[in-house]
């Protein structure tokens, strides 16, 4: 499955949809490059949405950490949405769970910025 | 290049240049070896993050992503287990210098999680130097008859 990143916005939520793979070589940068230009471009509160990510490794995870940071200090929020239950793990066994506002539904997720 | 079919006693050999789209290959071969074996789909994912770890490793940190330097990588193991090991042609690598990722000078940062995957969702995860250099990883998975049926691995 080729990843592939979308944008929607919801209000003044950046809605960040994330499909396919987000690995070393496949997905990591797209993802990192999406979000940045969301924030350049002046979002201040982002959630992706994690529905359709069928796998994620280490340079994945470490991405999304990267973008966290980013968005923290440029003052904008990031948060995660429809966790699958596979990618909910990997977060877990890394204690980032705990870093993360994660939501399970998107209507809880928006109302929560 | 397969050296041995994936049905007789030996393990699967191949040999990859460094590239990241062969993680895909790796990836396939392990899903084949996994359904051959009777092991469940859970298993099979977690062994297969394990195994994208391993050679993005070999790839990125061993070959220096050089494609004209190769990864091995075997897929073997008993009936009970599956034993993975994934060479490389790179300077060597020292696991005891990794840092914890689960501290919390660690925590955030974007690199120096993949070992501790491997370690997480394998049994067992070994370094060695190889005869001519490079870094020898082997990784076990050992299964009783429940998890190759359906039960969750980890």
């Amino acid at each position: 499955m080729k990843t592939t990143v979308t944008m929607r916005d919801v209000g003044d939520v950046k809605i960040v949809e994330l499909h396919g793979k987000i690995t070393i070589g496949s997905g990591d940068l797209q993802m990192r490059e999406a979000i940045h230009t969301a924030i350049t471009g002046g979002a201040t509160k982002l959630l992706v949405d994690m529905k359709d990510v069928t796998t994620i490794d280490s340079s994945g995870i470490g991405e999304l950490v990267g973008c966290y940071t980013t968005a923290t200090h440029k003052g904008a929020k990031l948060k995660l949405v429809n966790l699958p239950p596979k990618i909910s793990d990997v977060l877990t066994v890394t204690q980032l769970i705990t870093v993360f506002d994660v939501f399970t539904n998107e209507k809880d997720a928006l109302a929560s910025f | 290049m397969t050296e041995s079919s994936p049905a007789s006693p030996g393990p699967i050999v191949l040999w990859l240049s460094s590239r990241y789209e062969n993680l895909e290959l790796g990836q396939a071969v392990l899903e084949y070896v996994c359904r051959l074996r009777g092991i469940e789909n859970d298993a099979e994912h977690w062994i297969g993050v394990a195994l994208r770890e391993a050679l993005a490793n070999a790839i990125k940190h061993g070959n220096r992503q050089d494609p004209s330097r190769r990864v091995m990588l075997s897929l073997g193991g008993s009936a009970n287990s599956l034993e993975i090991v994934v060479g490389d042609e790179g300077e060597g690598f020292e696991a005891t210098t990794v840092a914890d990722p689960l501290a919390p000078e660690n925590q955030m940062k974007t690199s120096g999680r993949g070992i501790f995957y491997m370690k997480t969702f394998m049994d067992d995860v070994t370094f060695s130097r190889g005869e001519r250099g490079g870094t020898i990883l082997t990784m076990r998975k050992h299964f009783d008859s429940d998890q190759k049926k359906g039960a969750q691995t980890r």
